[in-house]
């Protein structure tokens, strides 16, 4: 298959190597992936802080982008979940029905990495190697918006070495929330404070999930704290293999 | 709702979030709840179905709410009961107070209702020389503590059993107290026993008008609301607008899912009906006030209308993470949590700036919206309203708005990021400009906005190469 890389802002400049990651699974399993160097951002920030308007160019950009792709596939559930429920209500604000119609056409072929994986590709085991002790966190757009479901955790079971260990409370929002970090900091910090607790009671060295923007605000409140363990995408964990470990 | 603006959000969190006592308890209490709510879910095989039921009812109800209300209003007079229109808190309180004073009576008994709190009722009847007593425990419980309440359903859930004690032993003069919930209980039911006895008039709010029969509905665990709505000779029911529902079978719906959403039963416990009055029996005369108080304007946002269908069951606030760590005061609302921060800024309007900051003070992590009973889409209608505080920012800001470091921040990136070639400059930009900060790949420390991440978060800085730069080395 011929897929589509969206990378997303986020990855392309902070998470060079989750990019990287995906690259190497999909080429793993024989797929050709293609990089189209006009992308940039899904929108998500501007449309969840109520820049609505501001949203607009971007999706047009996104369309204009994808419009002829097989399969455009992205390591991030949030920024799919962007593309899937709000890219219909951007076009509407558009007021353009040739956009929604382009929309609507795109939509059924983008796709979370993890669910691509496991329901468009039927496969669950990618051949990884991560000898580690692993606690998953199912991030809200990942579980709540694209229902990813368990896609994650059937890769995650099948990787070699990998001491997968239970959340407790998984399921609880980890206090990011894109702008809501910042903007209510102290609010999002005290449910930063008891998702780390947990994953500390696992006695888990990585905690990982579908999003890197989960990741840096669990990642950032465990390095303040030297926790001693590390957010890492899940992308990264399904690419390591024992002659390339991570 | 009063003109007055109200604190934000942001501003009065911290405060809350340091009260140990308030995160204990408030934690507690809704970790036990939210799990008993998904037990008694779990076991009914139709629980989806009945959502869709209850939303598509609401849905009906609210495209054809004036053919409803208009029709509750006849089924009501039909069966001796009076209907009088209020179209704001003003107007409500005005008749309600003067429908007291034609008892001449200083006291009123009160169900617990929170709209008759939005429209700040017990101060309009105060302000008349009359006591509107509270008879919900939980109720009785804020009054007397002259407090607020926290939350829809349990007004007192910051408290604990030694507060309550501590509390009664003051006010109820109940000397030889215990904190054992039954004995607090015992003393609440001995002092409010004589007053339903001795009361003339009775005031509540209902969770069902039915249209077809005119019969109105208050839905309660503890019986002082069948006490209050049978004991006195006057009734008085303050119900919003859009709590009407078009047929008395429709109840089979909402009965299953309010109880299970809202205290984790099976069934609730006191459920009353009443249809206007009838002779030698129960109250002689029946006022209902239906109430508009901004439920018309709600009406006519296509986005936001869904959040009539609320049946205030708050399972929502139960859920939400962020109203477990802040507990209901800190959105300065009788209506808490995430529907409170959907309802309240569409009610009081986005010119009060407490209001407009409730749209914020959600992660859009969509637990709200998994176990609303008659699936409102609160994230959807957060973002939504997150776009009209923009808007009308981007309209009526003042220049200082209008420089705001997000402000400034979202319009850059979004030219930015409309672009490819603007885009990757900007990547440049950033790398370079971090330089004084990074150090081994993160950044602790960082000036200004984005202080508020990097005051309890390190953040990872940008590295040397991104990934279309790879991409690009890789094609080579």
């Amino acid at each position: 298959m011929n897929i589509s890389l969206f990378i997303t802002c986020f990855n392309d400049t902070l998470y060079p190597n989750t990019g990287k990651a995906m690259v190497k699974v999909l080429e793993r399993l024989g797929h050709s992936v293609i990089f189209p160097f006009e992308q940039t951002c899904c929108g998500q920030m501007h449309y969840n802080t109520g820049y609505q308007e501001e949203t607009i160019p971007l999706v047009r950009k996104f369309v204009d982008v994808f419009k002829d792709a097989e399969a455009v596939v992205a390591p991030s559930a949030s920024c799919v979940g962007m593309v899937k429920e709000f890219y219909p209500q951007v076009a509407q604000r558009a007021q353009d029905p040739q956009l929604a119609k382009a929309v609507d056409d795109l939509l059924p072929r983008v796709f979370e990495l993890s669910q691509f994986l496991v329901d468009e590709l039927g496969v669950e085991d990618v051949g990884a190697y991560y000898p580690h002790r692993v606690t998953y966190h199912p991030t809200c757009h990942s579980l709540r918006m694209l229902e990813v479901g368990d896609a994650p955790l059937r890769l995650l079971r099948n990787v070699e070495g990998i001491d997968l260990v239970e959340l407790p409370d998984a399921e609880e929002c980890c206090g990011f929330g894109g702008t809501f970090a910042v903007k209510n900091a102290d609010t999002s910090v005290a449910m930063m404070g008891d998702k780390i607790k947990n994953i500390k009671s696992t006695d888990a060295e990585v905690c990982t999930a579908a999003d890197n923007s989960c990741l840096m605000h669990i990642g950032g409140g465990l390095h303040r704290q030297r926790g001693g363990v590390e957010a890492v995408h899940l992308a990264e964990i399904l690419a390591s293999t024992e002659e390339q470990p991570l | 709702m009063s003109k007055q603006q109200t604190p934000t959000f942001q501003e009065t969190a911290a405060s809350y979030l340091d009260d140990t006592q308030l995160r204990r308890n408030i934690g507690h209490a809704t970790q036990t709840i939210r799990g008993k709510r998904k037990g008694v879910v779990q076991e009914m095989p139709d629980w989806e179905a009945l959502r869709e039921a209850g939303r598509a009812l609401k849905t009906k109800t609210m495209r054809h709410l004036d053919d409803y209300l208009l029709q509750l209003e006849e089924s009501v007079q039909e069966a001796g009961g009076t209907v009088h229109w209020a179209r704001d808190a003003e107007e409500a309180n005005r008749i309600i107070v003067d429908l007291v004073k034609q008892e001449q009576v200083k006291e009123a008994v009160k169900v617990k209702s929170i709209t008759t709190d939005e429209i700040g009722l017990n101060k309009a009847l105060a302000a008349e020389g009359i006591q509107a007593l509270e008879t919900d425990l939980a109720e009785l419980i804020v009054q007397l503590a002259e407090d607020e309440p926290s939350h829809i359903l349990v007004p007192a859930i910051h408290k604990n059993r030694a507060e309550i004690k501590a509390l009664f032993k003051e006010k109820l003069d109940a000397d030889e107290l215990t904190d054992r919930p039954e004995d607090l209980a015992e003393a609440a039911r001995l002092y409010l026993r004589k007053k339903f006895l001795n009361a003339k008039v009775g005031i509540s709010g209902a969770n069902f008008g039915v249209a077809e029969t005119g019969t109105v509905s208050v839905v309660e665990s503890e019986g002082n609301g069948r006490m209050c709505t049978t004991l006195p000779d006057t009734l008085i029911t303050l119900m919003g607008i859009e709590k009407v529902v078009p047929k008395w079978k429709d109840l089979e719906v909402f009965m299953q899912l309010l109880p299970r959403s809202a205290t984790a039963e099976r069934m609730n416990p006191y459920n009353s009906f009443w249809t206007g009055t009838t002779e030698n029996d129960g109250p002689q005369n029946f006022h209902l006030v239906l109430l508009d108080n901004g439920r018309t304007k709600v009406l006519a946002d296509e986005m936001g209308r869904q959040t009539l269908n609320c049946i205030r069951c708050s399972a929502c606030l139960n859920v939400c993470p962020v109203y477990e760590r802040t507990g209901g005061h800190a959105y300065h609302s009788v209506y808490p949590g995430p529907i409170g921060a959907i309802l309240t800024p569409q009610l009081k309007g986005l010119e009060d700036e407490g209001a407009a900051s409730l749209p914020y003070a959600s992660s859009l992590c969509g637990a709200c919206y998994e176990v609303c009973p008659v699936k409102i889409n609160i994230p959807e209608v957060l973002v939504h309203l997150r776009g009209k505080v923009i808007d009308k920012k981007k309209k009526e800001g003042s220049l200082r708005d209008k420089l705001e470091p997000e402000h400034v921040g979202m319009k850059i990136l979004s030219r930015a990021f409309s672009n490819a070639k603007r885009y990757e400059r900007a990547q440049k930009i950033a790398r370079t400009g971090q330089g004084l900060f990074a150090r081994d790949g993160m950044i602790s420390s960082l000036p200004g906005y984005l202080s508020k991440w990097t005051s309890t978060r390190d953040l990872k800085a940008i590295p040397d190469q991104t990934f279309r730069e790879w991409w690009r080395q890789r094609d080579e």
